[in-house]
């Protein structure tokens, strides 16, 4: 397996509420390599969008480190961690985001844009990501001319143009019916096969099923994981299933 | 699980015969429950004894019988689509048993028999997604495809179950009354 992508060491992350001292993350260690989707589960209030934030550079752990792409994000400048964070990371969240007044095309280019890509390139670069998704015929519509479904995908293509090869979910298919859900899932797998390493929070376990990895957080503790399952087709007798 | 209204349901497609009706049966559901032929030619024999089957023709080359629906049995068929499956009575269902005895004997780990389990079902969840991703959506993989979300909803509504056991559990557990301490209130915000 190629170099980590991500990697969380001993990361621990306390809020201070008056006089008590809430401990969102307690030591967690957590890699995720390329080609690599990972899923984090757990009640709400288990840490997992905590951990979320600190993976992408929104959040700083009280202890422990945040590596992206080999860097240490407690040696950058604030600066530099704004760079990684649009160079090298891409976020989904349930709430997309996107720009109404910008074609799916132009939401999707305007991050290389706002990084000095010059206009052109950045708009190559957004079709690719686009027909990745499955949207390259709708590049031209507004936010409001598309379904649920095809928003959240632009808000996918948006996350992953250009070099980025960190994508940060966190709960993606919120708002989705259960098939649209589905389907952003796949895009999602396919691009993590593709060449990202990803990180989806969700309470949906049909959803987090996708995932090669799942980690179950509980008051901040990662307390366990299912990693790839030993003998894919034990649970139906032979490959002959397909 | 009824071989005998699968195998009706079979021939209402035309004759067939045994080994026929196997392989048909394990292409609609992936071989997710496999036959053997000598299951299937039992219940042939029995259905026949039935008058749902009757034998259609001579054997053929290599000796084998082809069998085809009768009235009666066609009448039963449509009986048998248009009536939902009924449980009968409740299942021995080993989960729910070894929880109820976890919560109920002293000494164990009531949180750690749930994530055990939640991690063996999200385990057998992502094969099954695994299998999923492999199907494709041409129309002879309907049939199978719709076995094998039957399998993930399964195990999705058993994790629902858990995470649902698990946060009664707590609760529970944060209830009962501390010694000495009548009357404080309960501590909240201590779960984060």
């Amino acid at each position: 397996m190629s170099a980590p992508v991500l990697v969380l060491s001993g990361v621990t992350r306390e809020h201070r509420q008056g006089e008590t001292v809430v401990r969102a993350l307690r030591g967690v260690d957590l890699s995720v390599s390329l080609g690599e989707l990972v899923a984090v589960m757990g009640p709400s209030g288990s840490g997992k969008s905590t951990l979320l934030q600190l993976a992408g550079g929104l959040d700083t752990p009280t202890a422990g480190r945040v590596r992206v792409e080999g860097r240490d994000l407690a040696e950058l400048s604030r600066r530099q961690v704004a760079a990684v964070r649009r160079r090298s990371v891409g976020y989904v969240f349930q709430d997309l985001n996107l720009l109404p007044s910008l074609s799916a095309l132009e939401n999707v280019a305007l991050p290389l844009e706002l990084d000095g890509v010059r206009g052109g390139l950045a708009r190559r670069a957004a079709r690719a990501a686009l027909e990745e998704v499955g949207l390259g015929v709708l590049a031209g519509r507004f936010p409001d001319e598309m379904s649920g479904g095809q928003q959240q995908r632009v808000a996918i293509a948006r996350a992953l143009v250009g070099p980025r090869r960190l994508l940060l979910a966190d709960e993606p298919t919120g708002a989705l019916d259960s098939t649209t859900g589905e389907q952003v899932l796949r895009v999602l797998r396919a691009r993590c096969d593709a060449g990202a390493a990803g990180v989806l929070v969700t309470h949906d376990a049909r959803h987090a099923a996708w995932a090669d990895r799942v980690v179950f957080l509980r008051d901040g503790v990662v307390v366990d994981q299912s990693g790839p399952g030993a003998g894919a087709e034990s649970l139906l007798t032979g490959d002959g299933a397909r | 699980m009824s071989i005998r209204h699968g195998l009706l349901a079979l021939l209402e497609r035309g004759p067939r015969h045994g080994y026929q009706l196997r392989a048909e049966f394990d292409a609609a559901t992936g071989s997710t429950w496999p036959l053997n032929v000598g299951q299937v030619y039992t219940t042939l024999d029995r259905l026949e004894r039935d008058g749902l089957v009757v034998q259609d023709g001579a054997p053929d080359a290599d000796g084998r019988i082809a069998y085809r629906l009768t009235d009666d049995g066609r009448v039963e068929v449509g009986a048998w689509f248009r009536s939902p499956v009924t449980a009968k009575g409740a299942p021995r269902d080993e989960l729910a048993i070894k929880l109820a005895l976890a919560v109920t004997t002293p000494g164990v780990d009531v949180l750690a028999v749930v994530q055990a389990q939640r991690t063996g079902t999200m385990r057998q969840l992502q094969e099954l997604t695994r299998l999923k991703a492999r199907a494709h959506d041409a129309p002879d993989e309907l049939a199978w495809s719709l076995v094998l979300e039957s399998l993930v909803f399964r195990a999705e509504a058993e994790i629902r179950w858990l995470d649902h056991c698990e946060a009664r559990v707590v609760r529970a557990a944060s209830r009962r009354p501390a010694p000495a301490v009548t009357g404080a209130p309960a501590r909240q915000g201590s779960r984060r």
